[in-house]
């Protein structure tokens, strides 16, 4: 069936719902109101207050809440309004939550979904890219959708997964792609990258909202005879190594591409890796396109000159393709 | 009608015509410009990103920012315009914040009421709430450390005190004695969520005891009650008693932001509370009390309408930002 991002993400929790009752909600505004974004909206109504839980303005409280709920056996699905207020649940996520298993065998089956990035003119808090954080902390699973079918897949299989995942939706991605998603048991496996674009010349590794970035400049490139293939991560924490080493291994170019900053971002990390394994196949030095170093300003200029888009992701992949 | 004198925070207020002038005209101001935004340029497509205003509020920030004196540290909330019309920051920088312009206090790194100015002693508030009252804290404390009777006033919404940051800022100020004023605007509503669903007592003030903090609850909607109960809040801090909260009992007439309905709202409150307009019965006790007469109100009105004309005007006419300055800042340039 044909549906939004948005509306994929609503079917997923919604199907998972509806299949164990140990799955709930809980989250600022999500239930009466539908949430900030309207994800919720209308699963108060179909499962109820005990299942969909508006709670204060309490972030740590909501994580700690997950992952309590979580280690009694119920599998919370906490929402941060923003991604950029997971910062107040930070140590409960990155101490608590993560360090569980490892430290004495329980386990923290709990999913927090944070809506995360700009285009939006939300200006330094509404529009932040936190996934590197996470990535950073063993423990946890990082998940980052771009496609519809790809975040029903994923939200489905993150609420069954048995270790607490992190669940990125990119706000710019909500409303504007529709696609086909399909119906019903569906799942996307966690830690499972795709080739969403087959190529030959250069490779961009990319997840979220800049994997339509790499589309946009992949169609421009082939119109000058440059072939990309384009690897949407879709699980940034476990990495998918080996879909991307392969792609590396075909094209022998890389061009690592996400709308983060560029200090301390996944791709210094997929630079690495590509360095350590994949160095003998390449033709030539790994270039990254990301944000600049600074926080998302608001005004339109400075925010359109702060995110990586389709021109400047084909600025450099001309460079790389001549190289 | 020409500007009344700053009033000093000692003066008599009850029956001050000056204050009651005064007020006023911070008040009108603060909901003429917010109207503009949002009812104006936010659904003209002028203003890109959120718009959070004080619509019902204004009795606050103006009762509580007309207390302070001017070396006092003020950490606002979102609701609390006003707070920088009394500090002199011109409505047209306020216009071209919002707008995104170089001529906003942010210069466009940021909008809304995410700004600040030092000079003014405005902390900026982040967008995560509650994250100022740490800070009013450590304002406080160097007030205190460097010998001044100054104070820090510290803003915030009933849903903030659900945050840790809020009870860690609080228990802070509190066992090293600083001079902290807390002002809650206790609008009653969340985002969406009631008061019910935020905190299981019935007032924000019922938590401060918990602290060793003094508290009390005010009609926010009445400015001159607020201003007294100010004033005794800063003499408190100021005697170096330590903190001291006020809880402003007060309705956000409007939604959360400029896309938000608000239809969880029931009708009756809207009601209810439009009766109790800050700013309708701030002139009903002008003119009981013929401070002014009905003609000077209107011109009142009339010049803050033409002043904000000018303002937007002014504002519409700054640059936006040129993309080069996107890396200036991050740091001290060296
Ligand atoms: C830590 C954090 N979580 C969520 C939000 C999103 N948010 C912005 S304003 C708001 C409601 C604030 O309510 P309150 O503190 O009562 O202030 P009011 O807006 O009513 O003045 C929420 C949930 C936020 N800004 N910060």
């Amino acid at each position: 069936m044909e549906m939004t991002y948005l509306e994929a993400i609503r079917q997923g929790i919604r199907e998972e719902m509806t299949r164990d009752s140990g799955v709930f909600l809980l989250g600022e505004d999500i239930g009466v109101y539908g949430g900030a974004f309207k994800i919720t909206s209308g699963l108060l109504q179909e499962f109820g207050e005990k299942r969909v839980i508006d709670t204060p303005i309490s972030e740590s409280a909501i994580v700690g809440a997950a992952i309590g709920a979580s280690l009694m056996g119920l599998r919370p699905v906490a929402e941060m309004q923003f991604a950029d207020f997971i910062t107040c649940g930070y140590d409960q996520i990155v101490n608590f939550a993560a360090k569980c298993r490892y430290r004495w065998g329980a386990a923290v089956p709990m999913v927090i979904r944070a809506p995360s990035g700009g285009g939006i003119h939300g200006g330094p808090f509404h529009s932040q890219n936190p996934e590197a954080w996470f990535v950073h902390t063993p423990g946890l699973k990082v998940v980052a959708p771009a496609t519809a079918p790809d975040a029903k897949g994923l939200i489905k299989s993150a609420i069954r997964d048995n270790d607490p995942v992190l669940f990125f939706e990119h706000k710019a991605l909500y409303r504007r792609i529709k696609e086909d998603v399909p119906d019903g048991d569906f799942t996307v496996p966690i830690g499972k990258a795709a080739v969403v674009r087959q190529g030959r010349d250069l490779s961009i590794i990319t997840y979220g909202a800049m994997v339509h970035v790499a589309r946009e400049s992949a169609e421009t490139l082939e119109k000058e005879g440059i072939s990309v293939e384009i690897v949407d991560l879709r699980t940034l924490a476990p990495l998918d190594e080996d879909t991307v080493l392969a792609s590396v291994r075909k094209t022998s170019k890389v061009l690592l591409l996400h709308e983060d900053v560029l200090t301390g971002g996944i791709g210094g990390e997929l630079a690495g890796r590509i360095a350590e394994k994949a160095f003998h196949d390449l033709d030539a030095p790994i270039v990254r396109v990301a944000a600049p170093d600074t926080p998302v300003p608001y005004s339109p200029p400075l925010e359109e000159a702060f995110l990586p888009n389709a021109a400047k992701v084909t600025e450099r992949a001309r460079w790389l393709a001549r190289y | 009608m020409s500007a009344p004198a700053v009033l000093q925070p000692e003066t008599d207020m009850h029956t001050d015509r000056g204050l009651a002038l005064q007020a006023l005209r911070y008040m009108a101001t603060m909901r003429e410009v917010e109207d503009r935004i949002e009812r104006k340029l936010y659904r003209q497509g002028k203003i890109v990103g959120g718009v959070y205003v004080g619509r019902g509020q204004e009795a606050i920030s103006v009762g509580v920012g007309l207390s302070a004196t001017p070396d006092d540290v003020l950490c606002p909330s979102h609701r609390d315009l006003a707070l920088f019309l009394i500090r002199g920051v011109d409505p047209r920088q306020i216009f071209a914040q919002y707008m995104g312009r170089v001529g906003g206090l942010t210069r466009g790194k940021d909008g809304n009421m995410h700004m600040g100015d030092i000079s003014r002693r405005i902390v900026s508030i982040i967008s995560a709430m509650a994250a100022s009252v740490p800070v009013a804290a450590g304002a406080a404390l160097a007030l205190k450390y460097r010998g001044t009777q100054n104070i820090a006033y510290c803003f915030f919404g009933d849903g903030a005190t659900s945050r840790g940051d809020w009870h860690e800022g609080l228990n802070f100020a509190a066992v090293q004695k600083l001079p902290v004023v807390y002002v809650c605007n206790n609008n009653q509503y969340a985002y969406s969520t009631p008061l019910t669903k935020q905190m299981a007592c019935a007032n924000v003030s019922d938590r401060a005891p918990g602290y060793g903090i003094p508290a009390e609850i005010v009609d926010g909607n009445d400015v001159f009650a607020v201003h007294r109960a100010a004033q005794r809040a800063a003499g408190h801090a100021r005697s170096g008693a330590g903190p001291y909260l006020i809880e402003c009992k007060t309705f956000r007439m409007t939604g959360h932001s400029a896309h938000d309905a608000a239809e969880y709202v029931p009708q009756s409150l809207w009601d209810e509370w439009k009766e109790k307009d800050p700013i309708t019965r701030l002139e009903k006790k002008i003119l009981e009390k013929r401070w002014a007469k009905r003609e000077e109100i209107a011109r009142l009105h009339a010049g803050i309408r033409q002043e904000v004309d000018a303002a937007i005007e002014w504002a519409e006419k700054s640059p936006y930002p040129d993309a080069s300055e996107l890396l200036d800042g991050v740091y001290e340039r060296s």
